[in-house]
């Protein structure tokens, strides 16, 4: 069984006349220990989709969906099933480990508050597990940096603290909502390292949402493409990349800029136009405006989810991307 | 090369750290932080140069130090062979509008009250550019060189998106009539689709005016597809600088080599991949 499915999930915010749907129908699936990368454009809707595995939502958010974690419907949930399920259960970083932090007590304490709350630990027990924790995270001298305010540490070691609270207790699932888009590439490197190592030790899942395709190319094994609301493609990251079924993945992979353009001055095509806002969403394709291979029938697409390869699915039912090598090897 | 426009010889910025409750009372100077260490480069009419470096490295720093935002310690820098750092008055205007700068967050750097087209004739008008007498034809000139509809000119900042944003801060920059635009990180807030446009852009506003561009940002690959040239920069010092290729492909520095290996992996594409039409 696996540790996460989130099925039909619909987020909508009041809008004038009416209501505006931003994730429109999306399932998403996590087995237990693995990897799966969220990507797309802001505006995508994936940080709202995966804020729906803790009801963390804007309160005027209205959200349907059916969600099951490890057995437990997560919608039906009390306010203090809810508490312990955010808890215990599940982890989460986000881009910005200042604003997650106060700025006025020391880390240490802050990482202390974490299991005192939440694990019930006593005073001095929360603070040598906080140091443990601490060193977990590979930040070295941590009785010494137990001791320092959140402005004195670099953007990197803000977010390994983030770290060090989002696994106090062991959760199941951690949530790394761009984790490293504030970040240097060294420290980006590292901190994709660190989440790694925490991963397999802790034999936790890890949801790894970012704009970043080469980000999630190195993290995960498994990745959803979004885009205006729906998931367009997913599949295994390597399938993916190499094979890009849905028009938007093909076109969003030959946008990345990469290194080996250095000295080369041919200009990428990219893709016209702009992500469609979400008052200005009607039905069908909503990449279709954006689309080389648009046709009328686009406006119909219902945007499920056919399936085109081992466990790879995409959402356009017109364009198909097939490899010469492997078509000629299975003729 | 073709010659040289932007000259910048031992460029120094040391910004002085607070001093201790001892120090000053003792009336000691205190430390200094060295932001900038000697740094030199050039730049040529028509050429993109990158510099690129790890936050902290100092690539702001210098970027902002060339049209004087913030002022050099030591150092020599010439625009055309006149100085910079000693312009005065009407030539310091000159010098700035020779040279104008794109910042990452348009956000801040346009005014949310001015509509587009006043932000654009009020840059123009300000330093007297030929054709600002005519507001619509030079609105829509400047907002037809970034690829922006003329009907931009009567909208305000919040109703555009990021890409648009950006393309109206450059369109303001390029109404000034510069023959240097400075890039700060100008492309990184961007979405990846919008990005690639923002890039071409840049080339073609090279190859169309002649405008050398520094183009300064933390991505490498970002830089691998516009630059001509790069500079690493490190701890306020310019590590390696070469052509794009050289230094990309064959770097000598070990920071440089630690940069390159960090960075994400560009995704493997098959290139024997085809479309194929379900009908």
């Amino acid at each position: 069984m696996s540790l996460l499915t989130i099925e039909n999930l619909r987020i909508a915010f009041p809008a004038r006349g009416g209501s505006t749907e931003v994730v429109r129908g999306v399932n998403l699936e996590v087995q237990q220990g693995e990897t799966v990368g969220l990507v797309g454009e802001s505006g995508s809707g994936k940080s709202l989709s995966c804020r729906s595995i803790i009801r963390l939502m804007p309160s005027h958010a209205q959200m349907t969906a059916n969600v099951q974690f490890d057995g437990r419907d997560v919608m039906a949930m009390s306010r203090k099933a809810l508490r312990d399920h955010r808890a215990h259960s599940v982890g989460m970083i986000f881009q910005d480990p200042f604003s997650c932090f106060n700025p006025t007590k020391r880390i240490g304490e802050q990482v202390a508050e974490t299991l005192r709350v939440n694990a019930g630990m006593d005073k001095s027990d929360a603070h040598v597990r906080a140091i443990e924790l601490l060193a977990s995270v590979e930040i070295d001298r941590p009785e010494q940096r137990y001791r320092a305010f959140p402005h004195e540490l670099s953007g990197g070691m803000r977010q390994r603290v983030m770290i060090a609270i989002a696994i106090s207790a062991g959760p199941r699932l951690l949530i790394a909502d761009e984790p490293t888009t504030a970040l240097d590439v060294t420290t980006q490197a590292q901190i994709l390292k660190l989440i790694e190592q925490r991963r397999r030790d802790l034999n936790m899942a890890v949801l790894l949402v970012s704009h970043d395709f080469g980000v999630i190319a190195q993290a995960c094994q498994r990745v959803a493409v979004m885009y205006g609301g729906y998931v367009v493609e997913a599949g295994p990251v390597a399938e993916i990349c190499a094979r890009p079924q849905h028009p938007y993945t093909r076109a969003l992979l030959e946008s990345i800029p990469s290194l080996e353009s250095a000295g080369h001055h041919i200009r990428r095509a990219g893709i016209p136009g702009q992500p469609p806002s979400a008052g200005e969403m009607g039905a069908g394709c909503p990449f279709a405006g954006r689309c080389a291979f648009a046709r009328p029938e686009c406006a119909g697409v219902d945007m499920s989810l056919e399936v085109v390869g081992d466990a790879h699915a995409t959402a356009c039912p017109f364009v198909r991307n097939v490899s010469a090598t492997s078509e000629a090897g299975g003729a | 090369m073709s010659e040289t426009l932007l000259s910048v010889q031992d460029l120094t910025k040391r910004f002085r750290l607070r001093r201790s409750l001892g120090e000053f009372v003792t009336r000691q100077p205190g430390d200094s932080a060295l932001a900038v260490d000697h740094v030199s480069f050039d730049l040529a009419k028509g050429e993109i140069l990158g510099l690129a470096g790890g936050s902290g490295s100092g690539k702001t720093t210098l970027a902002r130090m060339l049209i004087r935002l913030v002022e050099p310690d030591e150092g020599v820098i010439t625009v055309d062979g006149r100085s910079v750092r000693d312009a005065r008055g009407h030539e310091l205007r000159e010098i700035r509008r020779r040279m104008q700068m794109v910042f990452q967050d348009p956000y801040a750097s346009l005014n949310p009250r001015m509509t587009v087209g006043t932000a654009i004739l009020e840059a123009g008008r300000v330093h007297h550019q030929p054709g600002s007498e005519d507001g619509d034809a030079f609105v829509s000139k400047f907002l037809d060189l970034v690829r922006l509809p003329a009907s931009m000119a009567v909208r305000h900042p919040s109703e555009l998106s990021g890409g648009q944003r950006q393309r109206v801060a450059v369109a303001r920059a390029l109404a000034i009539g510069p023959e240097v635009l400075i890039a700060d990180e100008a492309v990184s807030a961007l979405d990846v689709s919008i990005q690639t446009q923002l890039l071409n852009l840049f080339l073609d506003l090279r190859d169309e005016l002649g405008l050398a561009i520094l183009f300064v940002a933390h991505q490498l690959s970002v830089i691998a597809e516009v630059a001509d040239r790069v500079a690493i920069m490190h701890l306020g010092v310019i590590v390696e600088i070469g052509t794009t290729a050289e230094v990309f492909h064959n770097p000598q520095d070990e920071y440089t080599k630690s940069l390159l290996a960090s960075h994400p992996q560009p995704v493997p594409l098959d290139a024997s991949r085809e479309i194929r039409i379900v009908e």
